[in-house]
């Protein structure tokens, strides 16, 4: 009556593969992603929710862009399919793949495949299609690193053939748009992610979680259950952890059991784990698992928490995680004699990091040595923190990361390594675990709430007189780096102003809610949104112009900052600010104009200043590099830096190169790897270019001068690399050493040069007084936008961006993190909040498309940190930080209401219209 | 098991095999799904030709229950589908509209399904076929509340018919989300209308993600009954016009906002429907 299906499929299901005619032979109801990856191999095409959100899988079906995870198998069979893999054979779409290198489209690279994709679609359709019809185009596929502006100029410009740019000479690296040098393979879709690679014989893991926010729970049989499913080799449960069940990014205050004991702290804690055949362990219902639940009292909110006698840990009175505190002046007498004050409470609301690659990697055991392969931000934190766990010596545990398909501070911490390793070690097989989007979203660290009450005051000529600034932010069930962030507001809430008087408390508060820990910017973008919108009341309230008043207030080199540092060279707030007032007289003018004639939409303009530390607050965090001459003339850069898209592994490159005087051509990149690179920190804190980069540049000094020494040349000595030999030019003597010959030292190197850096820093004293930061970067955003009065909805005009960043090591990166920044920063202001227990999916959770980043327009202030490598300072978080506050500073300029909490949806601005008409 | 019938009848056929599923263009079905391995029959009418397609009977425009939203944007029809066409492009993202179809946004069932107001709007008639035959339901009668339908089991969805004359009619939509793309409503709105003499002969209104099932506003309607101006349409319209609507509060936004908005882009969408049908 009817083809038999079974059939069908033990003949394979025929179809055209980027342009070749194949089989395959696998169940004709997979999604076509997983025939795709698992059966033929084929990893390009990536998967970031397996439901139609994110666009990461998008494939071409007989030239329409499909997302892969919601098409069967048996579907396309007879149809011509295009992936990634295909992309290099067919015209426009490898002028395009060119394309991305050259404007830099593609950071982590995660969604590259997609949008090449997708772009493709389009251009084979319309060799020159407009922005909008880009837009249009992309819009399904999400982006969480580039704020898509370099996207959409990537696609517009590939309508031509170009010349990608030479590597640039000796000594010309620093400051020069080199393409990514991992860039190929992110636009070919060979990076390999935490998903992607694997032993073709691993055994899967699957983790079984709490379903309520807090619970006890006690297992049935397991080893009836297990009997049960043939198809598992293992159960996994605190009892068989063999160190200790504990872990934590900041040892004094780990507390995170790896599996729960006795009872779970947040809704989708793990309590075990089930690991065995592939096909057996995806097939598993887990809800069968042998588990009785008592569901107990929980605290969500910080209020309850705070009110509770009821503890989340036993040993935290009151559930205070920890207190920051700094205190300078007093505040409350100033603020009596201030000329003017004004105040505030300010909320904010969960936010996720959605990177478009949840959590994924496997581990195997060689001997008695442990291998994780994964994303992570920080390697040997994971290999520490691992080897505790298993009870092992940190050398037994090599951590190589994956291609990070974006972090953003949430893959600081462990994720699926514990379950990996303790697996691997147990089975002494290789194990792999992939998160899904939403264990991803349920399970790992999220931005703190924060609610913040806040009070400021200036005299008669709007110079600033004190700041009382008292935020709680909801840390979660576990410490992660709640510590972190409740120290790091109190030393950023003035921001990069002059503050006679401050008093900045801080609380971190335990719920049963998933742990929040590190996001670009560690607690500074929540109290950014507070500071900046109050200084815009004060403003007001004395009768200033909003920018003046910042200029009035701007930090000099020579003023202290609220913890009594006085930064000297290097303070470049006055004039980001400086660099914003041409776009700001004309900003306001066009807005004035467009409101003279009567409408229900609005415009309006906001600006916003921010200050950042880049690297840890007043804790030592060395970065080491090591750089090694080959006998055959090439360099070897032992990178640990672990580039998570926002391209350490070239502006590192960039730095050493010049430091050296080699061109770049001759360098081979050993990326991290706990086994051949040294300690390069953890990439957070916008620390990467600043801090490795400085031991980068050490090293590179370093070698230069062993070899100088070799040809007894002068400091000024030209080198000239070739095969084999070096030729180092002194005036009109030159010197060739034949590197043949030379010895080699245990890695293989000729001359080799291993320098560390850790930037001064002294410790607070108890009123948080003392040297937090050997540097700061500092940024002001200047935001243009439309308010539908009555729909409450807001259209982004435009974006101006000044950032100091000491020196742009390469221009077209330090672009990609301010755009990138912006883009995140406007999910913060006006869509994204996480509510724990709902909505764990990227369709619920809304971070911004295409559509809805504006134009952005940076500008490069380069007032060079004498510190930093060739003057250079991070970027990282410091782009995020004042996006959000300058949006609402132009809300409230465009409509009269302060939008208090955050995110600023249309219904909350609607609703605070309506009030203020009451 | 993956069933792949190469005609509607073997489809309906198939339909017998217990706990057996329709799969269209699968992008609510696999979301459904989840992580969860797929048990059951899947009969996948994707590509079944009489379920596509786009036709003109004598009396109504026949839209095949598998049209994907692409091949509905791409057909030429009458103005009387701007609102659906308007409302295709918005649906999720291209990679949706290649591959979502109609029927499957009808028998999702979901309350902020975008199709349901400029369908509701066009007064459409759901076809159902199934072995012993076929029958059809207004749209209004088919979809019986979230996530549930009239469908029978045995039966499925073969196409979506609209009356030629009501299709003649100028109409316009309007969707609110948070976001540019992949958004699902917060509030959407379909308006077709006739003109008479200049003035508002007949409006048809329906609005969607403000209660379980989007439904028409007859009171509303009434009103906006011979107005002669776009501009005189947002004096017409008052909020209790509006008074039938449930709206709930969620993530997306909070039921007050709902009600408020709905009413905003009603005068919106009908003064755009009522210069579309003077043009
Ligand atoms: C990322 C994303 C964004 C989305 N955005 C939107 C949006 O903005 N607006 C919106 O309205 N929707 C949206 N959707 C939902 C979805 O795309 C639509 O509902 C789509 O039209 C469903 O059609 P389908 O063919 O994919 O259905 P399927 O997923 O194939 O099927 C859906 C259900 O209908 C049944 N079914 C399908 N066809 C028939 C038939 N002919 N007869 C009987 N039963 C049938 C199936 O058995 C299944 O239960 C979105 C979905 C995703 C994944
Ligand atoms: S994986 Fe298919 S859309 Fe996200
Ligand atoms: S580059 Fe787009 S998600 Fe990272």
């Amino acid at each position: 009556m009817y083809d038999s299906p079974k059939y069908a499929s033990r003949a394979g299901i025929p179809l055209t593969l980027n342009g070749a005619q194949i089989t395959v032979n696998a169940p004709a109801d997979w999604r076509l992603s997983k025939a795709l990856r698992d059966a033929l191999h084929l990893e390009g095409t990536k998967i970031g929710c397996d439901a139609g959100d994110c666009g990461a899988c998008t494939v071409l079906i007989d030239g329409e862009a499909s997302c892969a995870c919601l098409v069967a198998l048996g579907q396309v069979a007879g149809r011509e399919i295009v992936t990634i893999e295909g992309l290099g054979q067919r015209k426009t779409a490898a002028r395009l793949q060119q394309s991305f290198l050259r404007h830099g489209a593609a950071q982590c690279g995660i969604c590259t495949p997609g949008m090449l994709v997708a772009a493709t679609a389009l251009l084979e359709r319309k060799a020159a299609p407009s922005e909008t019809e880009v837009q249009d185009a992309l819009g399904g596929v999400l982006c969480r690193c580039t704020g898509y502006r370099k996207i959409v100029a990537a696609v517009l410009d590939a309508t031509a053939e170009k010349q990608a740019a030479k590597l640039p000479d000796s000594g010309a690296a620093v400051g020069a748009r080199i393409e990514r040098l991992d860039g190929q393979r992110k636009v070919k879709g060979e990076d390999v992610f935490g998903a992607d690679a694997h032993p073709r014989d691993a055994l899967l893991l699957r983790v079984i979680r709490s379903p309520y926010h807090h619970a006890a729970f006690a297992f049935g049989d397991l080893a009836a259950y297990q009997r049960a499913h043939p198809g598992i080799a293992r159960i996994l449960t605190a009892a068989d952890i063999p160190g200790e069940n504990c872990f934590g990014v900041i040892p004094p205050f780990a507390d995170q059991p790896v599996f729960a004991a006795t009872h779970a702290r947040f809704k989708g804690e793990a309590v075990a784990a089930v690991v065995g055949d592939k096909d057996e362990i995806e097939a598993l219902d887990l809800k069968t698992f042998p588990i009785t639940w008592t569901e107990l009292p929980a605290h969500l909110t910080l209020d309850t928490a705070l009110a509770a006698t009821d503890l989340v840990h036993e040993a935290r009175a009151g559930n205070i995680l920890v207190r920051g505190r700094v205190v300078k002046g007093d505040a409350e007498a100033a603020l009596a004699g201030a000329d003017h004050v004004v105040e505030g409470i300010f909320e904010t609301g969960f936010v996720e990091h959605a990177y478009i690659e949840p959590e994924a990697g496997f581990a195997r055991r060689v001997g008695e040595r442990l291998e994780i392969h994964a994303c992570t931000q920080a390697p040997f934190m994971d290999r520490d923190d691992l080897a505790k766990i298993m009870g092992l010596k940190p050398e037994a545990i090599r951590i190589v990361p994956t291609a990070v398909g974006g972090g953003f501070g949430s893959k600081l911490d462990l994720s699926v390594q514990p379950y990996l390793a303790l697996a691997a070690w147990l089975t002494g097989k290789p194990v792999r675990l992939v998160y899904s989007r939403t264990e991803s979203i349920a399970t790992t660290t999220k931005r703190h709430p924060g609610r913040m009450r806040v009070k400021v005051g200036a005299d008669r000529h709007g110079k600033l007189v004190a700041m009382d600034f008292e935020g709680d932010f909801n840390t979660g069930a576990y410490a992660s780096w709640g510590p972190t962030v409740a120290n790091r507001v109190p030393v950023h809430a003035s921001g990069p102003y002059f503050l006679p008087h401050y008093r900045a408390l801080t609380r971190a508060v335990h719920t049963h809610v998933v742990p929040a820990g590190a996001f670009r910017g560690f607690g500074v973008p929540q109290a950014t949104i507070a500071q900046e919108q109050l200084y815009d009341m004060l403003a007001d309230k004395a009768g200033i112009d909003r920018l003046d008043f910042r200029l009035i207030n701007a930090l000099g080199p020579d003023q202290p900052t609220v913890t009594g540092q006085v930064l000297g060279p290097g303070t470049g707030i006055r004039a980001c600010f400086e660099a914003l007032k041409p776009h700001w007289a004309r900003a306001r003018a066009e807005a004035g104009k467009a409101n003279a004639v009567p409408s229900l939409t609005r415009r309006g303009v906001g600006v916003a200043g921010m200050w950042y530390g880049c690297g840890n607050t007043s804790l030592p965090n060395p970065s080491t590099m090591r750089l090694g001459l080959k006998p055959d003339g090439r360099l070897a850069l032992h990178q640990g830096a672990v580039d998570i898209g926002q391209g350490s592994n070239s502006v590192i490159t960039q730095i050493c190169a010049d430091a050296l005087g080699a061109p770049i051509a001759r360098f081979d990149l050993l990326s991290a790897d706990t086994d051949q690179t040294p300690d390069c920190g953890k990439t957070s804190a916008s620390r990467q270019t600043f801090v490795s980069g400085k031991a980068a540049e050490l090293a590179g000094r370093a070698l230069r001068a062993r070899i100088l020494r070799l040809a007894n040349a002068g400091e000024d000595a030209k080198l000239d690399f070739g095969d084999g030999h070096i030729t180092v030019r002194d005036g009109a003597a030159a010197h060739r050493i034949d590197l043949g010959p030379l010895p080699c030292d245990q890695h293989g190197y000729v001359v080799m040069a291993e320098e560390t850096f850790d930037p001064p820093t002294a410790p607070l004293d108890a009123d948080g007084q003392g040297v937090p930061y050997a540097v700061y970067g500092f940024g002001a955003h200047l935001v243009e936008l439309a308010v539908d009065t009555e729909l409450g909805t807001v259209k982004l005009r435009k974006i101006t961006a000044a950032h100091d960043v000491g020196r742009a090591i390469n221009p077209t990166l330090v672009e990609g993190q301010i755009e990138g920044g912006i883009a995140q920063g406007i999910g913060l202001a006006l869509m994204e909040e996480f509510h724990p227990g709902r909505g764990e999916n990227l369709h619920d959770y809304l971070i911004p498309t295409i559509g809805d980043v504006p134009a952005i327009e940076s500008i490069l202030i380069e007032d060079p940190a004498p510190i930093g490598p060739f003057g250079a300072k991070g970027i990282g978080e410091q782009a995020l930080i004042p996006t959000a506050p300058a949006i609402l500073n132009a809300i409230a300029d465009a409509t009269g209401v302060r939008l208090t909490r955050v995110p600023a949806t249309p219904d909350r601005i609607r609703a605070a219209i309506l009030e203020s008409r009451k | 098991m993956f069933l792949q019938p190469k005609s509607v009848e073997a489809a309906l056929a198939m339909m017998a095999e217990p706990g057996a599923r329709l799969l269209a263009g699968g992008t609510d079905f696999f979301p459904a799904q989840g992580e969860q391995v797929i048990e059951h029959p899947v009969i996948d009418i994707s590509r079944l030709a009489d379920l596509r397609g786009i036709a003109t009977t004598p009396t109504h425009i026949r839209i095949g229950g598998a049209a994907t939203w692409s091949e509905i944007v791409a057909q030429p029809l009458p103005r009387g589908f701007d609102a659906l066409k308007a409302a295709a492009k918005e649906i999720g993202s291209i990679q949706i509209q290649n591959r979502g179809t109609i029927a499957g946004n009808l028998c999702n069932a979901s309350p902020a399904a975008d199709s349901v107001p400029p369908l509701m709007a066009l007064e459409a008639e759901v076809e159902l076929l199934s072995a012993a035959g076929t029958r059809r339901l207004p749209l209004g009668a088919f979809i019986l509340g979230n996530r549930k339908t009239a469908l029978l089991p045995g039966e499925m969805v073969s196409a979506i018919l609209v009356p030629r004359n009501v299709a003649e009619n100028a109409s316009a939509f309007g969707k609110l989300g948070a976001r540019r793309y992949l958004v699902i409503s917060i509030v959407m709105i379909a308006v077709a209308m006739s003109l008479e003499n200049g003035r508002v002969g007949q409006a048809r209104i329906a609005i969607g993600a403000c209660s379980a099932v989007a439904q028409r506003l007859a009171e509303a309607e009434a009103a906006l009954v011979g107005c002669r101006k776009a501009e005189e349409i947002a004096g017409r319209l008052h909020a209790g016009h509006l008074a039938a609507l449930a709206p709930i509060d969620d993530v997306r936004a909070t039921a007050g906002y709902r009600r408020d908005a709905a009413l905003i882009l009603l005068r919106r969408v009908a003064a755009a429907a009522m210069l579309a049908a003077g043009n």
